[in-house]
């Protein structure tokens, strides 16, 4: 049976997400997937299912949605208002949109882009082997109002989990590396740029997030001369003006702006989060204290299955208390999801 | 002085080869030829390669690969032979794609042709016949930067950005033309419209172009063109191969 959720209303800010397209950087196409990734394990942590589903992104604001059958449902990353039928919805929870019923996604109130996951994932056709939009490439587009997305099969049932809220939603300091041309900057230049507070700029897209600062800009001499050389996400850019720019999964796949460091992957979910006019800081790691901030993020993205709990609400006050499975449809608490199509 | 080629780190992301200080034949050759060698080793680390005008990124999860062990086994194999006097990599085709020079279509003819120091009637007879290579596709997909021209294009990109060149303008700077994948504000001039698409997301053979393969964009008339977008709809806009022997 396929199951189809209806765009009540579409908009610029919704596209389907999944983690992304490996492979093609030598034919100029980036693996760009969600702005961030860590909000899709969680997803797939809450329904109990791989972080290879496809979600939909909703960068500031939300949307309506409806589905002619029950479906499970999960919601993380930026917290927006939710709710079913005009029943409030807890964030970073699994819930049932029961069929026919509108969930309503409104504006965020922290954090920058939320996600909406599907028990089963959204099972639109693959191109070039994910679901992911790459607005920038042109592949894929963003939702538009009356889209019908096809919804995979659901084979679990478990509802109303929650994972405790982390941090990444307010700006914060932000780990990097030394880059290609981090030595080509004079080591003042350096200095005054771990030093600066940065406001994150509201000129921010899957492209990359500019961020500002009272005070001359960061340049190196060589900036002219420099030959196009290979972009990765986490790349800190100076343009014309000397404002970093860190490009974020839909960048380009080659460059010829200098760049003075790379933030590290684990920490591109913060400055994808990071709302207009935080504050950011970078700073620098050496190579061993990087890798190993990097790895514990990895175990932590593999240990979100475990961390699971369930989401604690008030029996009296839940209208919809029978509709709820009570019993069955416990997750396993050693189960891998990394054991699975990854 | 630089000991040519030289190894980096990317981020955490892979380490980058890069054979020379700028563009050059022989350096865009061997970054070519090493990313193919690599590409055939299939070390397991390795999760792909790619080329830009001059180097080669190897993409390696350092997190999980010490960066030291992947720059001794890189460095060990660049060892293995003389990469710049490589040959070009095998099953190149060459493109004759049709082009309106100049026009409304293509706005900045002239002004590159006067940069350039040449009448546009030259312009236009010097560029139609130009044979060119795809150095790289990067920066959007199955974007080609094809090179080199002759001296006489050797002009800097224009200061100002144009605001946007639509999907198939044939831009020039630096001895270089690209063919736009997707509209995009640029710093080279808009010399050339065609009607080629880079880019194919639901074609069986998605990316047109393949670095090595050479192009040659034959004048045609504002007319001609418009037949060819509403004839063509193969995505090659009225181009025709061959296999280069």
């Amino acid at each position: 049976m396929t199951r189809t959720l209806h765009i009540l209303q579409g908009g610029p800010t919704l596209s389907v997400q999944d983690l992304g397209r490996p492979g093609y950087r030598a034919q100029g196409l980036t693996v760009a997937g969600a702005m961030d990734p860590l909000a899709l394990y969680e997803g797939a942590a809450l329904l109990g299912q791989p972080p290879t589903c496809a979600a939909i992104e909703m960068a500031g604001t939300g949307s309506s949605f409806q589905c002619d059958e029950t479906l499970r449902i999960a919601l993380t990353g930026a917290a927006m208002s939710a709710s079913i039928d005009g029943e409030p919805l807890v964030w970073n929870a699994s819930h049932i949109l029961p069929a026919g019923a509108t969930l309503t996604i409104g504006g965020a109130r922290e954090g920058s882009y939320g996600y909406l996951h599907l028990g089963g994932g959204i099972a639109t056709e693959p191109v070039l082997g994910a679901r992911a939009t790459h607005l920038r490439a042109g592949v894929g587009r963003a939702l538009e109002t009356d889209d019908a997305l096809p919804v995979g099969p659901d084979t679990s049932r478990t509802i109303a989990m929650t994972l405790p809220r982390d941090n990444r939603f307010s700006g914060g300091a932000l780990r990097c590396v030394a880059s290609m041309q981090t030595g080509s900057f004079a080591s003042e230049v350096l200095e005054r740029f771990c030093e600066t507070t940065f406001k994150r700029d509201p000129r921010a897209n899957r492209m990359g997030v500019r961020m500002d600062h009272v005070g001359p800009g960061f340049t190196t001499q060589g900036a002219l001369s420099i030959v196009s050389e290979v972009v990765v996400p986490g790349d800190i850019q100076l343009t014309g003006d000397g404002a970093p720019f860190v490009l974020m999964c839909e960048c380009q796949t080659t460059g010829g702006y200098p760049r003075i460091g790379t933030v590290i992957p684990c920490d591109l979910p913060r400055v994808a989060q990071a709302p207009a006019g935080s504050a950011i800081g970078f700073e620098f790691m050496d190579m061993d204290t990087a890798i190993a901030t990097q790895q514990r993020y990895t175990e932590m993205l593999k240990a979100l299955p475990r961390n699971v709990t369930p989401l604690v609400r008030d029996p009296a006050k839940m209208r919809d208390l029978l509709s709820y499975q009570l019993v069955s449809g416990a997750i396993s608490a050693r189960a891998n999801p990394f054991d699975k199509e990854t | 002085m630089t000991e040519w080629p030289i190894i980096r780190t990317v981020g955490l992301s892979g380490v980058l080869v890069t054979f020379a200080e700028k563009m050059s034949e022989p350096a865009n050759r061997a970054a070519l030829a090493f990313r193919a060698d690599i590409a055939a080793q299939a070390w397991p680390e390795v999760t792909e390669a790619s080329t830009s005008l001059v180097s080669t990124f190897i993409e390696v999860d350092l997190a999980e690969t010490p960066a030291a062990l992947i720059k001794e086994r890189v460095q060990n194999h660049l060892a293995t032979r003389d990469w710049y006097a490589a040959p070009l990599p095998e099953g190149r085709t060459l493109w004759h794609v049709p082009t309106v020079y100049g026009t409304d279509l293509a706005p900045q003819l002239e002004e590159a042709a006067e940069v350039a120091g040449v009448d546009p009637d030259t312009a236009i007879k010097e560029l139609s016949t130009s044979r060119v290579r795809v150095l790289t596709i990067g920066f959007a997909p199955g974007q080609p930067y094809m090179g080199e021209l002759s001296e006489t294009w050797n002009i800097p990109r224009q200061e100002a950005l144009t605001k946007s060149v639509p999907p198939g303008s044939l831009v020039i700077a630096i001895r270089q033309l690209i063919i736009f994948t997707n509209a995009s504000p640029t710093g080279w001039r808009h010399i050339g419209q065609t009607a080629f698409q880079n880019f194919r997301p639901a074609s069986d053979m998605p990316f047109a172009l393949t670095p090595g393969d050479e192009l040659i964009f034959p004048s045609v008339s504002r007319a001609e063109l418009l037949r060819i977008r509403e004839h063509d709809t193969s995505g090659n806009g009225g181009a025709e191969r061959e296999q280069i022997r």
